[in-house]
């Protein structure tokens, strides 16, 4: 923190807060927006599961563990960037 | 593991994937042994024994190797998790007897309505990630409160979250210590009260000596038991019904064969059935239920405390997001397999249980019936057979009609081998997984309120001069008290507790989740705020709890009250900011403590100086 300036510390800021407000748009899609379709999704069927059905059982599900480790990465690319990750 | 030095702890960490392969693989040969002796004839009651005491000895043996005299190995394990450990770790502390055996038997008996607990206890972890467990690492104390101690400059802060954090974690142990009970005693053919003091006993050693270093090394082997003994019973069931040993993709098919037989059986809400009423109706107000539970599981997810001080334990704030991640997949692997489970469960009912003469029925449902998971009413005396019979009048046909038919919701689960016909071991095997999951849930929960009462009450607000030994010893009793008062309530078999487990969530998430979020990403908050907030929307979580379920207040827009969270949370958020913009901003040295908490690298700068950890 010490060797950051403030504008570059809230440059840092800033990107980290725009990868929070993009997941929380993904965790949003995911947990309910997909979800509120469920009545139409479940008229298609995928390998004998009704979409609708599928999506909460597993899509959402599927999405949500590979985000996670999307955003672990992307943070640590901007932690780096920006020169304020930890020394190993 | 016995080694507390350094060079004793590193060479353990370095070793680990050597140590638990090893484990896993003695595992499996333990198995195929029992498999063996079965086969030899001997009698499963012994079988049973050799489980339960051989995985629950094992626990033991590594609590007491992991014992430490050491605060920061007692509270934070050393603060040397690897992300996949703490990972796993975080996956069995967080699964319960309840995602164990409850969960794939809620999906059969509520079919698409009760994915919102698939959904609800997997989403969550999305916002620990994103919101909350990188910021607390940084932070780097013992406990939740702790950081809400330091962030809002007191011990009425600490208090309230104390508050919280008792309530709705000591519901939730007296479920698993409930939970333990019902497996050992079902599995050892003890009485459940005598189980649930042997299960305490198996708790404790795991924990008591060690804390959070024995609990995190403890909850690795008990995940590893778990996830395999729930995994392999419905590979071999759908290798059986399908002729693939992929369950989470076969379960398609079982799903459109359930789907084909609905109408001739006389259902009327179908499995995959949205937003619907008994009656089979889509309408409104079982769809914002649906959803209403999903945001409180979820919120409460973020703030539940024993999974929120597992963040605390990795290296470093980046190994803190990574182990997130991992915790969701360890998780993930359980729960996208339980809807299979309820499917080819109910494919086999649907099949060929219902609409068969009642003396052609399969051997499992006598046997499942005999201890009161299974019922078949068709005759007038049924109850006599079948204690699940108790109100059910059957017609008496000699068929078993869809209406004659009834299934407690544990048995999916306990049943599974049975169905597919395989060996006794393999009904075992899924005993040993239920009590490793009860077992690792109840040790994280109770070290969650022994670590709040010893260190945030009694270090923190009674005497910050205590010596450690003192501390450790505080720690370790507090620990055994707990865990006793939690046994006993547990034993009087309280019909609501189960039920409770559910309402925890939504207690946490009123409680804590506006507090921490704002604390670390609304610099404005301050302490008054903060402890209003909590106030307010753990006391509007609780009256509508307490109201709706006791005093027959009827619900607010059809809410249930198992998410009353939906009123707590907007009331916490709300008067925690109306109250920060009416009282003085937080000081500059708060700006300062909030921006290093937010920088992974870097000192954090405590706002003021008592708030330090002194070892």
């Amino acid at each position: 923190m010490s060797d950051l300036t403030p504008e570059k510390a809230k440059a840092y800021w800033a990107r980290t807060s725009g990868l929070m407000w993009t997941m929380l748009g993904i965790w949003f899609f995911f947990s309910f927006v997909v979800h509120f379709f469920a009545p139409q999704l479940n008229t298609i069927r995928i390998i004998g599961f009704p979409l609708g059905f599928y999506m909460a059982a597993q899509g959402s599900l599927i999405a949500f563990v590979v985000s996670l480790y999307w955003f672990a990465s992307k943070q640590n690319a901007i932690d780096e960037e920006f020169g304020v990750a930890e020394d190993e | 593991m016995a080694n507390n030095t350094q060079t004793g702890g590193k060479s353990f960490i370095d070793n680990l994937g050597k140590i638990y392969g090893i484990y896993t693989g003695g595992f499996a040969a333990f198995v195929i042994i029992l498999a063996i002796l079965e086969q030899m004839g001997v009698p499963n009651k012994i079988i049973g024994y050799l489980f339960v005491f051989m995985t629950v000895g094992v626990y033991a043996l590594i609590g007491v190797l992991s014992r430490t005299a050491e605060m920061g190995e007692y509270y934070v394990a050393g603060r040397k998790v690897p992300a996949i450990y703490n990972g796993m770790a975080t996956g069995s502390d967080w699964m319960s007897a309840a995602s164990f055996i409850g969960m794939a038997g809620s999906l059969y008996l509520l079919g698409y309505d009760g994915l919102a607990f698939v959904l609800g206890w997997t989403g969550g972890y999305l916002l620990v990630s994103i919101l909350l467990a990188p910021y607390l690492r940084k932070f780097g104390q013992y406990t939740v409160p702790d950081f809400l101690g330091a962030r809002y400059g007191g011990n009425l802060a600490r208090f309230a979250g104390v508050i919280v954090l008792v309530s709705a974690s000591f519901t939730y142990v007296t479920a698993q210590i409930f939970g333990v009970g019902i497996i050992a005693s079902r599995f050892l053919g003890i009485s459940f009260e005598v189980a649930v003091f042997v299960g305490l006993a198996g708790i404790l050693v795991c924990s008591m000596l060690g804390g959070m270093r024995a609990v995190t090394w403890t909850q690795v082997a008990q995940y590893i038991i778990l996830i395999i003994a729930y995994l392999i019973p419905v590979v071999i069931m759908s290798a059986k019904v399908t002729g693939v040993p992929i369950p989470q993709l076969m379960y398609g098919q079982a799903l459109e064969k359930i789907q084909a037989l609905e109408p001739a059986l006389g259902v009327v809400k179908g499995h995959a059935a949205v937003f619907s009423d008994a009656k089979g109706n889509m309408n409104f107000t079982d769809g914002m239920n649906f959803f209403a539970l999903i945001l409180c599981l979820m919120v409460g997810t973020a703030s539940l405390p024993h999974i929120l001080m597992r963040y605390f334990t990795t290296p470093s704030v980046r190994e803190a997001r990574q182990s997130v991640a991992w915790s969701l997949f360890f998780i993930f692997l359980l729960y996208f397999t339980a809807p299979s489970y309820a499917a080819f469960a109910k494919l086999e009912v649907y099949q060929n249980v219902i609409g068969q003469q009642i003396t052609a029925l399969p051997g499992w449902v006598k046997s499942w019936g005999d201890i009161g998971l299974v019922g078949a009413c068709d005759a007038a005396n049924a109850a006599t057979q079948f204690a699940l019979c108790k109100g059910v009048t059957g017609n008496g046909d000699g068929i078993l009609q869809l209406s004659e038919f009834r299934i407690a919701a544990d048995a999916i689960v306990l049943a599974t081998p049975e169905i597919a016909g395989l060996p006794y071991v393999i009904a075992g095997l899924v005993a040993a997984g239920g009590l490793a999951a009860a077992l690792s849930t109840a040790d994280g929960l109770l070290l969650a309120i022994a670590n709040a009462l010893s260190h945030d009450i009694y270090y923190r607000m009674i005497d910050p001069h205590a010596p450690t030994k003192r501390r450790l010893i505080i720690s370790r009793v507090l620990l055994v008290f707990v865990a006793i008062i939690a046994a006993y309530t547990a034993s009087t078999k309280p019909s609501t507790i189960l039920a409770m487990v559910a309402w925890a969530f939504s207690i946490a998430a009123s409680g804590l989740f506006p507090a921490l979020v704002m604390g670390i990403w609304w610099k404005r908050t301050t302490g008054p705020a903060a402890v209003a907030g909590m106030l307010a929307g753990y006391g509007m979580c609780v009256y509508y709890l307490v109201m709706t379920q006791f005093y027959g207040m009827p619900l607010w827009f059809g809410v249930k009250n198992i998410s009353c969270g939906m009123f707590g949370m907007p009331v916490a958020f709300i008067v925690t900011y109306v109250v920060s913009l009416v009282t003085a901003a937080p000081p500059k040295e708060m700006q300062d403590f909030i921006d290093s908490i937010r920088i992974p690298k870097g000192d954090v700068k405590l706002a003021r100086a008592e708030d330090a950890l002194s070892h």
